[in-house]
């Protein structure tokens, strides 16, 4: 069947079983925007800002497993993709993004609005192609997607020129096919799942440490995950990407680990002889000091990327595959063995991690006259407890409150920008994820100054008229900022002060959007009562304290067994080398 | 950790646009050196190419650097050959000489020592191409230098393993 490049594209898609694309016309992408318009398969959302249109397809993507699908124009369309794309790349979140190009002729002229896409996202994207030639058109775009899924997931850029989009060719209804260099997936060893099993059965104080791979791997994994932490019943600990892969009821789960993690978790870290990591890859906010991490322990390494093994810590006992595969396999071994795990060793070791838990890292005094951010957090948790609730976070002080006081049950239902840090994620992640699932409850918790970095997408909510609750931890400042300043650069506070801030409420309502204000600690329970009932998008403006600080805090350059507690705690500034560290 | 020594490694790619500026690239965003890299076809009917790489690295490093660049996409193999046997490591140089005299004489008597081809030559220069490992090739630009050395080229090392296995087909 003959048909020009642009419609090739929409067929392919089809074909992928793509639902949305969010996207953002422009002059190199208007064939492709004409075939969107001929065609009632997929839904294209129209967004505000390029960024936001990968960050919306990464929150699609995160709480749904399925590849997140972009359309942007040329130059300019393109190069606003970079951070979120960069962002993708770091969480490993499978996108697809199809970005338009001048026409071939003009490549390499500075024709206008040509940006040399492809050499520009070579290293935020995980592969990319520049496709010259509508005859490779369906198979690049079919290769590309498998890219992006398949693997350790991540984004993957087709920049297609406008003159292909223009081109006719058939389409031919192609099966995916892997690129024959491209082998993403190694069965495990299997010799190496005995040796694992015995390694885990000799342990005396084991833990494991999961992160964002377990999510990735599918919700199998996450179910294998907690059979294993049952049947073992060792500790388990999870990175902010891996929250949701055991249930934060089970009571095996000592909380998030790292930076802000808990005392028990971090404690448990640095003294474990037996470490369990499965899809985590020992990223230095989680490891504090390198040379003090867990500094007794044998450490076993599952990851589905080989470039993970060994990068920052030196690991003895690798093994590469898929992290669901592989916990299966090893409950099968582990349950089959004759030895069996030393029951008093482990009790002494639960013991001791109970009086870690005694410390009760996460408390904080709260306040009759001002709303402390934990406290509010705290309300909201309860208040969705039963309403299977998707959340995303922007990032800074805000995150690392929701990151230890919102509990997650499911995998999926946690998105937040880990690796890159990325302000202006949450909001349009969050309509990314109620365009997935429109009927569930969807909060995007945010700082006042990361939720002004994408603010605009308020006009696309309310084009679609969706459910998201923005919730805005208000304290007035960039508060995370503003912490580092106060601990490591004396308490002054440059630029770090939120100024001119807008009425979130005004502005919420100038959008046609509800907005609700919460300014006294004793209207907390019911305005958040009053967002969740609130059939439509509503914007939630919480006037926080304004110089709380997140703790429990492993200052920069520290060891696990280095936390402090509060803003009274000594010595936290930490040491010369930490300075230097982000 | 002070295990630091040079790897020769080679890399079998797809032979498409820039392939090699990703697995240069790798290197410049994660901030490894680079001794010498050289690239060609060598399997015209599959379109592959062969990069040789040397790093000095430890063996920690090596082992990344091999799992990064076997996750750029169109990278089919990368072995370092230095794991895997003993292998012969071979580089060709250009050397232009300007001399007059005794010296031109004298460069002659070094170029037949180490076996190097004159190439070209006019009354006052010769080119001279000399292949071999990177030690000799710098003895020799060593030795020409006092007699006239004027321009080098030379096209970093390439790589075979030795014997009749066959790093890929
Ligand atoms: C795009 C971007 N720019 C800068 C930063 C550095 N940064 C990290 S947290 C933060 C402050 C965030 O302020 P806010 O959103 O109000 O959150 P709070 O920390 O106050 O909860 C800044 C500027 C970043 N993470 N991302
Ligand atoms: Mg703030």
């Amino acid at each position: 069947m003959n048909s020009n490049g642009a419609e090739i594209v929409l067929k392919t898609l089809v074909n992928l079983n793509v639902e949305v694309i969010f996207g953002y016309p422009g002059g190199a992408v208007l064939p492709l925007y004409d075939a969107i318009f001929k065609q009632n398969r997929i839904r294209h959302i129209l967004v505000r800002h390029e960024q936001a249109a990968v960050h919306m397809a990464e929150g699609y993507a995160r709480s749904t497993g399925k590849v997140g699908v972009v359309l942007v124009t040329s130059g300019p369309g393109a190069t606003n993709t970079v951070t979120g794309l960069t962002d993708a790349f770091m969480d490993s979140i499978p996108v697809l993004c199809i970005t338009g190009q001048v026409p071939t002729h003009l490549i390499g002229t500075d024709a206008f609005q040509e940006a040399d896409t492809v050499g520009i996202t070579s290293s935020c994207t995980k592969h990319n192609y520049l496709v010259k030639d509508i005859t490779e058109l369906e198979e690049t775009l079919l290769e590309a997607f498998y890219v992006s899924k398949s693997g350790r997931p991540g984004p993957v850029v087709v920049d297609l020129p406008k003159d292909v989009q223009n081109d006719h060719a058939n389409y031919n209804s192609l099966k995916i096919k892997r690129p024959a260099s491209y082998r993403p997936l190694k069965r495990p060893n299997i010799g190496k799942i005995k040796e694992l099993t015995e390694v885990i059965l000799n342990s005396k104080k084991p833990i494991i440490y999961s992160g964002g791979g377990v999510i990735n791997s599918g919700i199998k994994a996450s179910l294998a995950l907690r059979k294993l932490v049952d049947f073992l019943n060792v500790p388990v600990t999870t990175t902010i990407m891996g929250l949701g892969s055991i249930q934060a009821s089970n009571p095996n789960f000592l909380g998030m680990l790292g930076m802000h993690g808990t005392y028990e978790a971090n404690m448990a870290m640095y003294d474990c002889d037996l470490m369990i990591c499965i899809g985590a890859r020992f990223d230095d906010r989680v490891t504090g000091k390198i040379d003090s991490f867990s500094p007794k322990s044998k450490k076993i390494h599952i990851d589905i990327d080989p470039s993970s093994i060994n990068k920052n810590v030196k690991v003895d006992f690798p093994l590469i595959g898929d992290a669901g595969v592989i916990m299966s396999l090893l409950l099968m071994d582990l349950k089959s063995s004759k030895i069996k795990i030393n029951k008093e060793h482990l009790r002494r070791w639960w013991r001791r991690i109970e009086q870690w838990r005694k410390k009760d890292s996460l408390s904080f005094v709260d306040s009759s006259n001002t709303i402390k951010p934990q406290r509010v957090l705290k309300e909201l948790n309860s208040a969705i407890k039963d309403k299977d609730a998707y959340i995303t976070t922007e990032v800074g002080q805000h995150q690392m409150w929701a990151a230890q006081f919102i509990e997650f049950d499911k995998p999926n239902h946690w998105m937040t920008s880990g690796g890159l840090g990325t302000m202006g994620y949450g909001f349009p992640a969050a309509i990314g994820v109620q365009v997935a699932h429109p009927k569930k409850t969807v909060i995007c918790i945010a700082g006042e100054a990361s939720f002004l970095m994408n603010i605009q997408e308020l006009s696309t909510l309310k084009q679609l008229n969706i459910p998201v609750k923005v919730f805005i931890l208000n304290n007035q400042y960039l508060g995370m900022v503003r912490q580092w300043q106060q601990i490591f650069h004396g308490a002054r506070y440059a630029e770090s002060y939120s100024a001119s801030l807008p009425d979130f409420c005004k502005l919420a309502s100038s959008f046609g959007i509800k907005g609700i204000q919460i300014k006294n600690p004793k209207d907390i329970k019911k305005s958040i009562q009053e967002m969740l009932e609130y059939d439509g998008p509503v914007v939630v403006d919480v006037c926080v304290e304004k110089l709380e600080n997140v703790y429990p805090m492993i200052p920069a350059g520290g060891a696990h067994n280095e936390m402090k507690f509060s803003d009274e705690d000594s010595n936290i500034a930490g040491t010369k080398e930490g300075m230097a560290l982000v | 950790m002070n295990d630091i020594s040079t790897h020769t490694l080679s890399v079998i790619v797809d032979n498409k646009s820039g392939v090699l500026g990703r697995v240069v690239g790798m290197f410049t965003s994660r901030g490894y050196n680079i001794d010498s890299l050289t690239v060609a076809e060598v399997d015209e009917d599959r379109s592959l190419s062969r990069i040789t790489l040397m790093v000095t690295v430890t063996s920690m490093v090596v082992d990344q650097i091999k799992a990064q660049l076997e996750r750029i996409v169109p990278v089919r193999k990368v072995l370092d050959l230095n794991d895997i046997g003993d292998f012969v490591n071979r580089e060709l140089i250009l050397v232009k000489v300007k001399a007059k005299g005794e010296r031109r004489v004298e460069s002659l008597r070094v170029a037949d020592i180490f076996r190097a081809r004159v190439i070209d030559s006019s009354g006052q220069s010769f080119i001279f191409e000399l292949t071999g490992s990177a030690e000799k090739l710098d003895a020799f630009i060593n030795l020409m230098k006092p007699l006239g050395l004027v321009e080098v080229s030379r096209t970093g090392a390439v790589a075979i393993l030795r014997g009749a296995k066959a790093l890929y087909n």
